[in-house]
């Protein structure tokens, strides 16, 4: 366990520093969710539809959409120089390479959502007082859930030709149910409903973390094998 | 009176009939080949022979259509164990661009395992010539400090079996002789190497067998016999004819 855990931790660090340096997904992905808050807060039309109605849909469009970002990067960078490869030769369990890419993926993206929530905060005159637990622990679940299964499909895609392209086709199905659930409870905490009213999407994006990272935990070793 | 042979003298690898095929295209026959411990299996052959993918199904990163591979006794790639042995130079280095040679190094040194990564990433790139630029991004080294980089790494872990695509491309005369040596002590040590080369006077001197790779099948084959030259000569007959 020890041992597993070392390497989920070095790949992890090896991510993280790539990043560090180049930039690359977290630029793309911070300039993404800043132009998708601009465009929304300016394209609404202020008369007819009113800021907090509209405000859990913006959030987590540019949550979900900064995250594909981030996440098209993941094995992008194994392929340069056949990278993946280095990996897949050394003498470690598959799974602690799934591990490992899932942890730097939920760093990236966290990031972007730690960014991207005070943004949405300035823009769309949220008041999180008293919500913004609630909110983090939403996006931390629905979080954990999309990038694991997006973790999967950067790997399954990164040897095909449209790489860039597939991740998003094959995701955005898998996406649906924790985004939309997630929308549903930030609604109801931006509006100061009760916490019974959120319990209940707050356990099915509990229960899709779960069934997710385990069945991708499980399918990850072998969709690395030729 | 019988036995069972020990390890250190039974084959190391041992690949027979490998088929390989891309859609309707074939692109390795019947290929077969026994390796032992402190044998260089040189294979040359013209661009598209198929030697590049022979090496993948050896080192486990792509399965055969056909016939099989065994790694004393193990499917190359399939267990940690198999992994272990193995040390691959490619046509592509492995190394990340943004890393320091030493950083990628120190990496593939975690992932094997090795109880001080940064002491044996320094260690190898010192053996190699390259500690002055171990700090220095990989992507601003020239092609032929890149080549020795991944040539560093492909040793790091002292793998039993060393399979090398093209390890002189890009090296300076010093280099060559550097590699040269550094290949030398690995058969001594007991490792095997294959190696895939078309600097055939370079790698002659390391080499105890010798192939052909053409059209995916074996033109030439068996142990070294006579000088490069003369070896180089049957090779053009066999590509003409």
């Amino acid at each position: 366990m020890g041992e597993f855990l070392g390497v989920a931790l070095a790949v992890a660090a090896k991510d993280l520093r790539v990043e560090r340096r180049s930039k690359t997904a977290l630029v793309s992905a911070l300039a993404f969710a800043v132009l998708t808050l601009v465009i929304f807060n300016f394209a609404r039309d202020a008369a007819s539809l009113s800021r907090t109605a509209m405000a859990p849909s913006v959030l987590w469009i540019t949550f979900a959409f900064s995250g594909v970002i981030a996440l098209n990067r993941s094995f992008t960078l194994e392929r340069e120089n056949a990278a993946l490869d280095g990996l897949l030769m050394a003498p470690v369990s598959r799974g602690a390479l799934f591990v490992g890419k899932y942890l730097a993926n939920l760093a990236f993206v966290f990031a972007v959502e730690t960014v991207a929530l005070p943004l949405f905060v300035v823009f769309f005159g949220v008041d999180l007082r008293g919500a913004a637990g609630g909110v983090i622990l939403v996006a931390v679940l629905a979080t954990a859930g999309f990038v694991a299964v997006g973790t999967v499909f950067a790997a399954m895609t990164v040897r095909t030709r449209f790489a860039e392209l597939m991740l998003p086709l094959l995701l955005l199905p898998f996406m649906l149910p924790p985004v939309t659930w997630a929308v549903q409870a930030t609604a109801r905490l931006l509006s100061g409903r009760p916490a019974s009213e959120i319990a209940g999407w707050i356990r099915l994006l509990g229960l899709y973390d779960l069934v997710f990272i385990t069945a991708c935990l499980l399918v990850f070793p072998s969709l690395m094998d030729e | 009176m019988t036995g069972a042979p020990s390890p250190a003298t039974s084959p190391l690898l041992h690949a027979t009939s490998l088929e390989r095929r891309f859609g309707a295209a074939r692109v390795l026959r019947g290929i077969s080949l026994t390796v032992s411990p402190g044998e260089c299996h040189l294979i040359v052959g013209p661009n598209g022979a198929g030697k590049s993918t022979l090496l993948r199904i050896l080192a486990g990163l792509a399965r055969p259509n056909g016939g099989a591979v065994s790694l004393r006794g193990t499917v190359p790639g399939r267990e940690p164990a198999s992994r272990r042995a193995v040390g691959l130079l490619s046509h592509q280095s492995h190394l990340y661009d943004d890393l320091s040679a030493a950083e990628n190094l120190a990496f593939a040194a975690r992932l094997h395992g090795m109880p001080d990564p940064e002491g044996a990433a320094r260690d190898r790139l010192a053996a190699l010539g390259l500690l002055e630029r171990a700090d220095e991004p990989v992507r601003r080294l020239s092609r032929g400090l890149l080549q020795r980089v991944a040539i560093a790494r492909a040793l790091l872990h002292e793998p039993t079996l060393l399979l090398l695509d093209e390890p002189f491309t890009g090296l300076d005369p010093h280099a060559t002789s550097q590699v040269t040596t550094m290949l030398r002590a690995e058969l001594q040590r007991g490792a095997a190497v294959v190696l895939v080369s078309h600097e055939v006077r370079e790698a002659w001197p390391l080499a105890t067998h010798a192939y052909a790779l053409i059209r995916g099948e074996w033109a030439l084959a068996g142990p070294v016999a006579g000088s490069a030259d003369q070896f180089l000569a049957r090779y053009r007959e066999a590509m003409d004819g």
